[in-house]
């Protein structure tokens, strides 16, 4: 009796092994394929900027076929080395910058009936709201309509036909605050650009992919390989850089002095005890620059010079030549960095920007103004950084692990079950492979607890074929033929197998959302070896059992 | 025939309820004793759940923690606890420490100028001392984590109380899943008792228990069902016995095979993950145990449902004798 599986499965179940393994195959060349894959990626980079590959680059792109896959297997901040943080987005900082922004606006709106409300007046209020005061609360109705008039429609898919601000009058006051609709629509801007400048702040730092997710409402997961320290990278990221250009109102010593309402007391940056009182509201930010460069000054000395875009340039313009003589202060980050007198209209739309500055200081800072500003704040909740020994010798000991794990199962099998678990310890070195394949495919990351998840898939790898060898011992008992007692044996322990293994699935996939990182890595270690393992030990094995079968003909199985 | 190896004889017909006052009963005080020991003497929490700051350092000289302890108590931050740690993977020369520190009054979390002066002033300590990792968790994740974990324990088992309910009957899910309660609520209690960290990792290594360890008995009750109407008349606890001897064998070998591969990862793979692998490791040992002896008691106690499906204007549950003219 033969026993017997269509073509059409065979040639299915030994093609996806045979692709499963070809794709592991560049994790035994890693090194190599890495630099090959890092010399493409260089090399994609410089021609879409209209440069060409370096010989250095084009030599290393060599070591490995262009034909050949070269997918790898990344490897886990835990085991390369790297830093991890989790940074939070103060979102409300934008609601007190929109509000302060608003206010010279709505002064000015209000100046058009001021016939009615009389002198109007900002008064103190918690951030993110703003309350004018009218001298005569009769004009309300006037000033209400007159700043509803400068509202706008929120420009969002939930909040479509929301106005973005809410106007209501509290006794003699009129306080403004933003709208939630605007407040949801300001939130998801804020992400979106604070990811978009980290990912180019980190980009510009040149560090191997980084990955930079957003988590939750307000919260972004930075992870970043081969990167010294976690401190390094909150130097990079951490800062604002908020530029502003503020008309300066007076300064003095006490830093404990009242800057008044809407105005802003800030230290100088290079000068200990000098403080600057500055209008909160600034004349230029930093977003309306279109260039910084590291340059130096008149003096030699390193300096920053950038160049506005139009809008900038004339509000620029039109505000020195309005204010000649007068003072103007250059601030980062709420530090004054200097406060030069105007001496003449600045028209051109470029400047310079001169402080204490080292060259370093000033390049960094030149990489920080091209990148943009955060538009807020960041908190860092938590940092983790691995260092590259710790890494490696957490790879060499998975390893070892791995490979004892593995000699002591295959030996047990063997042991217990003869040929058969010879043909299981095949198997097992297959979804191996496989599992590697896969991971490559997928880009995944093989975390330390990844590698004890693929140890752990190397004892449940093969209980699967210890399930239907146990089934068949016991259908051979019932002195069937040995044919059949195979076919039964795999007919009869499926439904165990699959149980069995939903389960781990079900596991594995709630492993995966609730973790992060070393994690998620084992997640995703722990579903990809379950579902191969089963795949291996239900197919691969059976039809090794098959050819065997065929070829040798038992007349009594021995399992 | 052959020589195999054999963890169990090839046709047992062992009693598993023979005993069951010992071994039912234990596996109820072990669980009241680890419930007594979680709260009596706590959980050694990692940073992962009480937010600080914990620092690797290697050198090749050798650790003298009382030095450490002087140079660090010098920084005016807040506890600080210095641990050295053996394993065996370590090279001759490589003296490993592990370092906890939790920021000064009134400050959440350790900041950068802080950092700055621990690692200035280890390196002065010891000038061939490296810090090799460092984690900080503030206490707004550190209280999340929390929360997320106990979620996850819980999402799980209520994810495959539903599968096996769907596969089986609700005894089998009910059952099945309180013996996983016991084998995790076991494991808690084994850390507690010798203190080990317990850390974001071990909860990993909880929710990889559940999911493994229901695997054995589902094997179990995957036979007790299939014995269930292979064998109408026999009482519900000789079937049970009847498909726990069978699947016995199977059982065994299986576990054996995992411990071989865990135990391998918990003697080589590295003190950093140790934690991780012998909460997985005992985790299986008693995953094997509770799907012996726990879950099908379970069963039995919850009751079975024997009568036929279509006959459902039958009289109702009549366990043990039920369908005698099938």
């Amino acid at each position: 009796m033969q026993l017997e599986t269509p073509l059409w499965k065979r040639v299915v179940v030994w093609a996806a092994v045979l692709v499963g393994l070809i794709l592991a195959a560049p994790n035994l060349f890693y090194s190599r394929v890495e630099t090959h894959n890092d010399a493409a990626s260089a090399i994609a980079k410089a021609e879409k900027l209209g440069g060409a590959a370096t010989p250095d680059q084009t030599a290393a792109l060599a070591v490995w076929p262009a034909w050949a896959p070269s997918g790898l297997v990344n490897l886990g901040l835990d085991l390369r080395g790297g830093a991890h943080l989790l940074a939070e987005v103060k979102l409300a900082d934008v609601y007190k910058q929109r509000m302060d922004a608003f206010w010279p606006d709505a002064r000015d709106a209000l100046k058009e009936v001021r016939d009615a409300t009389g002198p109007v007046k900002r008064k103190p209020s918690p951030d993110g709201t703003l309350r004018i005061t009218l001298t005569n609360p009769e004009g309300m109705p006037a000033a209400l309509a007159k700043l509803q008039g400068l509202t706008a429609n929120v420009v969002s898919l939930t909040g479509a036909g929301q106005k973005d601000m809410d106007i209501v009058a509290d006794g003699g006051d009129i306080v403004i605050t933003l709208s939630d609709a605007e407040k949801a629509a300001t939130d998801t801007r804020t992400m979106q650009q604070s990811l978009e400048i980290i990912r180019r702040r980190v980009d510009a730092a040149g560090t191997r992919e980084p990955s930079i997710q957003r988590q939750g409402a307000d919260r972004i997961l930075i992870e970043v390989p081969g990167i010294g320290s976690a401190e390094e990278l909150k130097a990079i990221i951490g800062t604002t850089a908020k530029l502003t250009f503020n008309t300066v109102i007076g300064q003095g010593s006490d830093k404990a002095a009242n800057p008044g309402v809407g105005n802003l007391l800030l230290p100088a940056a290079d000068q200990q005890g000098l403080y600057y009182t500055v209008e909160e509201a600034p004349v230029v930010t930093g977003d309306d620059l279109v260039d910084a460069q590291p340059s130096f000054d008149q003096n030699g000395r390193p300096a920053v010079s950038f160049r506005f875009d139009t809008s900038g340039a004339r509000k620029f313009g039109e505000y020195t030549g309005a204010h000649v003589g007068e003072p103007f202060a250059i601030v980062l980050d709420k530090q004054v960095i200097s406060a030069p007198t105007i001496q003449t209209a600045i028209t051109g739309g470029s400047g310079i920007i001169t402080g204490n500055f080292t060259v370093e200081g000033s390049t960094n800072l030149a990489v920080l103004l091209r990148a943009g500003a955060l538009p807020a704040e960041m908190t860092f909740l938590e940092e983790r950084t691995v260092g590259p020994e710790l890494g490696q010798d957490s790879i060499d000991a998975g390893q070892i692990a791995a490979i004892t794990g593995m000699v002591l199962v295959g030996v047990f099998m063997q042991a217990s079950y003869g040929i058969f678990g010879f043909f299981a310890n095949i198997t097992l070195v297959i979804s191996m492979g496989i599992i590697f394949g896969i991971l490559s495919m997928i880009g995944g990351t093989l975390t330390l607890p990844g590698i004890a998840g693929l140890v752990l898939t190397i004892g449940t790898a093969v209980d699967a074929n210890v399930l239907v060898y146990e089934r068949i011992r016991e259908e051979l008992r019932h002195a069937k033929t040995a044919a059949r007692a195979i076919e039964l044996g795999y007919e009869r322990a499926t439904s165990a197998i699959v149980d069995a293994n939903v389960t781990t699935l079900i596991t594995s996939i709630v492993l995966y959302f609730f973790g992060a990182g070393p994690v998620r890595g084992f997640a995703v270690a722990l579903f990809i070896g379950i579902i191969t393992s089963v795949f291996t030990a239900l197919f691969v094995t059976r039809l090794i059992i098959q050819v065997w079968f065929n070829w040798r003909k038992p007349k009594t199985l021995i399992v | 025939m052959a020589w195999r190896l054999r963890l169990a004889p090839e046709k047992t017909n062992i009693d598993f309820f023979k005993l069951q006052w010992i071994t039912f009963g234990g596996s109820v005080v072990l669980m009241v004793l680890s419930f007594v020991a979680w709260g009596v003497m706590g959980l050694n929490y990692g940073i992962d759940f009480k937010g600080g700051t914990t620092l690797r350092t290697e050198s090749a000289t050798v650790i003298d923690t009382a030095l450490y302890r002087s140079t660090l108590d010098g920084l005016n931050l807040g506890d600080v606890a210095i641990n050295e740690v053996f394993d065996p993977s370590f090279r001759a020369d490589q003296h490993v420490a592990s370092i906890r520190l939790s920021a000064a009054n009134g400050q959440d979390q350790i900041d950068n100028a802080d950092m700055k002066r621990v690692s200035e002033a280890l390196t002065a300590m010891d000038p061939a001392l490296k810090i090799v990792s460092v984690e900080t968790v503030g206490p707004k994740v550190s209280s999340e984590l929390v929360w997320s974990s106990i979620i996850a324990l819980a999402a799980t088992s209520l994810g495959i109380l539903a599968y096996i309910w769907l596969r089986f009957e609700w005894q089998f899910a009910l059952g099945g899943v309180l013996a996983l309660l016991h084998d995790v609520v076991i494991t808690v209690g084994i850390f507690a008792v010798f203190q080990i960290k317990f850390d974001l990792t071990i909860v990993a290594a909880l929710l990889t228990i559940l999911g493994y360890s229901i695997n054995d008995t589902v094997v179990v009750f995957d036979r007790l069902r299939e014995n269930l109407m292979k064998y109408k008349t026999m009482p519900l606890k000789e079937v049970m016995n009847l498909s726990v001897n069978e699947t016995l064998s199977r059982t065994l070998a299986t576990s054996f095979t995992t411990l071989l591969a865990v135990g391998s990862m918990l003697a080589f793979g590295g003190d950093v993950i140790r934690g991780f692998s012998f909460a997985i490791f005992m985790g299986i040992i008693l995953g094997t145990y509770s799907s012996v002896y726990v879950a099908k008691n379970l069963v039995l106690f919850l009751g079975l449902d024997r009568t036929d499906k279509p006959r459902a204007s039958g009289k109702g549950a009549d366990h043990e004798f039920a369908n005698i003219d099938a």
